[in-house]
């Protein structure tokens, strides 16, 4: 019996290094007792992380899966979970487990296409994974734009690498903007719904959103406005999940599993399933 | 055997409809066997005459129904209450927890209530139809060729025999004679436990609640259990759990829970009426009342809007804490 | 077909007991019954069904999956798992051993719940055909024969007698090494029996209840329906019925402090409690009528989408008989399939 491997079952991860994004996001550093990697993934997919005692949350690898020495989490500090995970400091350990769910398509829907990456918030979180991933194999993608929104300019996450590594890239546009009007700020001020559709891109490209659902509905919305087909727009949900494999039975939407089915799905196959998400 | 029948209720309920004195009735609607009744809202006279049903089975107190159903339903509701709802009914005014004015009580007599478990005990498993002959159920089975004869009263649910009263205490209107209440003897089981070794009241209570699932359908059908948030479903509150982690725990429920509805629980024993392992729930809840009535005189919750209950009311004549312990030891 | 005379039934009883845990449905003083453990003198109960389904044997209400041990910013994860004893369930109903294929399904599926799947390899299902079924009973709407159960052996037990037929071949071992008891015999008897359990069923009230209007791909028609409303009007939100369903499957999985360690268990949920898709920035089924309407998707459209249109509803009848409203999937199926079964 002790030799059968479970899903359930978790490795032990180490926080090497905590960084403070923005006033309620940290980015944690996570790797194996060993130094290594936990396990590999895709650009998308998530894993579960616990602190014995406090519990066990899912989370978006923010890391790209050509980052082959550690991988990252950027987390909003909003719960049981996060709230601990806010107080850790590098040495730190905890558990780790996955991968879990299905990738964004990088290797055959996105290739060779122009590619449009919206996020809201902690909504960068998940893209970034995919983002880095495209910057690293450049010459299998198009021309990439980022739109990235936050309430304020603190609480841009990877404010420096977007500004000191994305924006300087060779045929990477980067459009920022924050909610409401603040010193020191000369970049758009504005929703990301409104800004998307202000900037008026074309359509012949895939599109993907992610950040809170009220902010994924107006965009989708904005891109259908400005001649964008559902079956070019991705996006990424987050329900509630325990065990992450499809059999706790609480994540779905409809016939299909977030943790299983998602967290990756296309926009009109997302129209097909009942709303409740 | 019902007294009052189905169809005045339709018509009363028809009437106060029609007339604009109430939107919609909180009543049972008929299921697919006759014992498997169903609390519904109707709105229509068409609904009251299609599903309406008032019969031995109509066991569900609605008061606690009325929390939500004011809160979310517009205009005036109908409510058919049963004496011991009643008591429910002024516990929850007591306890503001819906307004009185949203409602139209109506006080229907009740013969006592049938526990289905115990028909199907005398009767058998694959009961197709409930009738009645005045004392008798006429029960017909998918095995036997006649119905079966079942003397009402040896199938009366546990809290029936020992109904403590036939008395509404909460009505707008009542319909039928108004009872009284009635002496009976309800904590004479309670009794008997007391009488036990602790060892032995253990091991009852240990065999009992060991059989519990943790459903919660005990705390969500008791009138008493209304908090918004229960703290048992709080994760915040270090003790939300949906199944025992041990044995201590799998207890540790339901005694925290009979000692927050102590001093409010009517003794309408919804609790055990709905446990789906039969566990005598009530008996805890009971303990409390007979402990409460012994150290600080009779009272029963519920009998009038606005009593205040012996643990919330403080007079120079309560018992000294040490005098409940020299009380027992002097007891048992 | 093999047999004993229902005399040599505790013998019988007490020769699988050498080498397995034996369990079986056993009266309570209420009248209902139970799975317990046989031990000398443990008598069969003639009950038609147990309140608690068996599939406590394989998905347990609470079981641990690991502890933990921390010293400082360390963990240590320890394995806590101990192999099951190899079990028998004896007296498994048609439907109840249905549900076994239905858990199988989720637990058995890429990746194995190995907690699942040990529990599995470990024990032997005994089925035994009904002969007295309930008013609430509905199996046969789901394709299932009361009067054929599955499982590793299935009986037939008549006035006098127990028949024997193994399914598997861990149930022909068991039946093997239970020569000494055992005799050949032929199926007539049997047969006889099949016939007039087939005559019962014909009589059931709800023998032409039909799952039309249900199956995959039917969310978009019936997730709207406003009987989900009607429906949904009294839940009282307990688990009841998810807790006594032997198909209802779903768990959470939580962390105890145990004052020196942690132990991470997994406990039985529903999906009919307000918290159980509550996450910590909001709840994507707020209201019953959500959660409600999740059970019977779930189990009449979501579940035969993903798992080649079988249903996850056995027709066991307890949630007919348990939930304190009386509201059910029966009541469900009329309503929303158009079907009223009559």
């Amino acid at each position: 019996m002790n030799n059968i491997n479970d899903t359930l079952i978790p490795k032990i991860g180490v926080i090497t290094d905590v960084r403070i994004d923005t006033p309620d996001i940290k980015t944690f550093r996570v790797v194996t007792p060993d130094g290594k990697k936990a396990f590999d993934h895709r650009p998308g997919q998530c894993a579960m992380l616990s602190v014995p005692g406090v519990g066990e949350a899912m989370f978006s690898i923010t890391s790209s899966p050509t980052n082959e020495e550690y991988m990252e989490f950027s987390i909003k500090k909003c719960g049981c979970v996060t709230d601990w995970l806010h107080q850790a400091e590098a040495g730190q350990q905890i558990t780790i487990r996955g991968p879990y769910g299905k990738p964004f398509p990088v290797d055959d829907v996105f290739a060779g296409k122009d590619l449009l990456f919206i996020a809201g918030g902690v909504g960068l979180a998940p893209l970034r994974s995919v983002i880095n991933y495209c910057r690293h194999y450049r010459d299998r993608y198009g021309k990439i734009d980022i739109v990235y929104g936050s309430r304020s300019k603190d609480d841009l996450l990877d404010y420096n690498e977007i500004i000191e590594e994305w924006s300087k890239d060779n045929g990477v546009n980067v459009y920022l903007t924050i909610d409401n009007p603040q010193d020191g700020w000369d970049g758009h001020v504005g929703f990301v719904p409104n800004y998307v559709k202000e900037l008026g891109f074309n359509t012949n490209k895939v599109a993907v959103i992610c950040g809170p659902p009220v902010m994924i509905k107006f965009t989708l919305d904005g891109l259908c406005d400005i001649g964008f087909d559902k079956t070019n727009v991705y996006t990424t949900l987050e329900l509630r999940m325990k065990c992450g494999v499809g059999k706790c039975g609480r994540c779905n939407v409809g016939a299909k599993y977030v943790c299983k089915d998602g967290p990756v799905f296309r926009c009109d196959e997302l129209e097909e399933l009942p709303g409740e998400y | 055997m019902q007294k009052i029948t189905g169809d005045i209720l339709i018509e009363k309920a028809s009437a106060l409809l029609s007339s604009g004195t109430v939107s919609c009735v909180l009543g049972w609607k008929k299921g697919e066997f006759g014992y498997d009744v169903t609390p519904a809202v109707f709105s229509s006279v068409e609904e009251l005459e299609r599903d309406f049903v008032y019969n031995d089975f109509c066991g569900a107190n609605f008061s606690k129904y009325l929390v939500s159903k004011t809160r979310k339903l517009e205009g005036k509701i109908l409510v058919f209450l049963k004496p011991c709802d009643t008591y429910s009914f002024n516990q929850l005014l007591s306890e503001h927890r819906f307004d009185r004015e949203k409602v139209y009580a109506i006080g229907i007599p009740c013969e006592g209530m049938v526990d289905i478990s115990k028909v199907k005990a005398t009767v058998g498993e694959g009961i197709s139809s409930i009738d009645t002959d005045g004392d008798n159920l006429l029960v017909s089975t998918l095995y036997d060729e006649e119905p079966v004869a079942v003397d009402f009263k040896s199938v009366l649910a546990e809290r029936c025999i020992n109904c403590k009263s036939k008395k509404h205490v909460a009505y707008d209107e009542l319909l039928g004679e108004e009872g009284d209440v009635i002496e009976n003897s309800r904590f004479d089981e309670v009794a008997r436990i007391e009488a036990l070794t602790p060892d032995e009241r253990f091991a009852f209570w240990q065999n009992e609640l060991s059989r519990c699932i943790r459903c919660n359908a005990c705390r969500d059908a008791c009138p008493a259990c209304t908090c918004e948030k229960c703290v048992f479903d709080n994760p915040a509150s270090g003790v939300e759990n949906k199944s025992p982690a041990n044995s201590f725990e799998e207890k540790l429920f339901h005694i925290i829970r009979a000692y927050h509805v102590a001093g409010r629980c009517t003794d309408c024993g919804e609790c055990s009426r709905v446990c789906p392992q039969n566990i005598p729930l009530h008996l805890l809840n009971r303990k409390f009342i007979k402990d409460m009535n012994e150290f600080y005189g009779e009272y029963q919750a519920g009998e009038e809007v606005g009593m205040r209950a012996p643990l919330v009311s403080y007079t120079t004549e309560d018992l000294e804490p040490g005098e409940a312990l020299t009380r027992r030891d002097t007891d048992a | 077909m093999r047999k004993c005379s229902l005399d040599k039934i505790n013998l019988l009883f007490a020769e699988i007991a050498k080498n397995a845990v034996l369990y079986l449905p056993v009266d309570e003083n209420d009248g209902s019954a139970v799975y317990k453990k046989w031990e000398d003198g443990t008598a069969y109960s003639n009950a038609l069904n147990t309140v608690r389904s068996p599939k406590d044997f394989f998905f347990p209400q609470t079981e641990n999956l690991m502890g933990f041990k921390t010293l400082g910013k360390t963990i240590e994860v320890i394995d806590t798992r101990v192999e099951p004893d190899d079990f028998v369930i004896f007296g498994v109903r048609a439907c109840d051993v249905r549900s076994f294929d239905i858990l199988d399904r989720v637990f058995l599926s890429e990746p194995v719940d190995s907690f699942y799947a040990s529990r599995r390899n470990h024990g032997i299902i005994i089925s035994m055909a009904c002969t007295r079924p309930s008013e609430t009973c509905f199996c046969k709407t789901f394709g299932i024969d009361p009067a054929e159960p599955q499982g590793d052996i299935s009986a037939w037990k008549t006035e006098t007698e127990v028949f024997f037929k193994s399914n598997t071949a861990k149930g022909e071992n068991l039946l093997t090494a239970l020569d000494g008891i055992l005799e050949d015999c032929d199926n007539n008897e049997v047969d006889a029996q099949k016939a007039k359990i087939n005559a019962v069923m014909n009589r059931l009230p709800l023998k032409n209840l039909t799952t039309d209007g249900f199956g995959g791909g039917k969310t978009a028609e019936i997730f709207d329906s406003p009987k989900w409303e009607e429906l949904s009007e009294s839940c009282l939100g307990c688990g009841t019925c998810t807790f006594v369903c032997p198909t209802c499957q779903c768990y959470d999985i939580k962390d105890f402090n145990t004052g020196t360690g942690v132990i991470r268990f997994r406990c039985w949920d529903s999906c009919m409690y307000s918290d159980f898709t509550k996450m910590a920035h909001g709840n994507n089924r707020n209201t019953q009528k959500e959660r409600f309407r999740q059970r019977f998707m779930h189990k009449l459209v979501y579940y035969p989408e993903n798992n080649e249109e079988i249903f996850s509803c056995v027709g066991c009848g307890r949630c007919l008989s348990k939930c304190p409203i009386s509201m059910n999937i029966v009541k469900v199926m009329k309503e929303i399939g158009g079907n009223k079964g009559e």
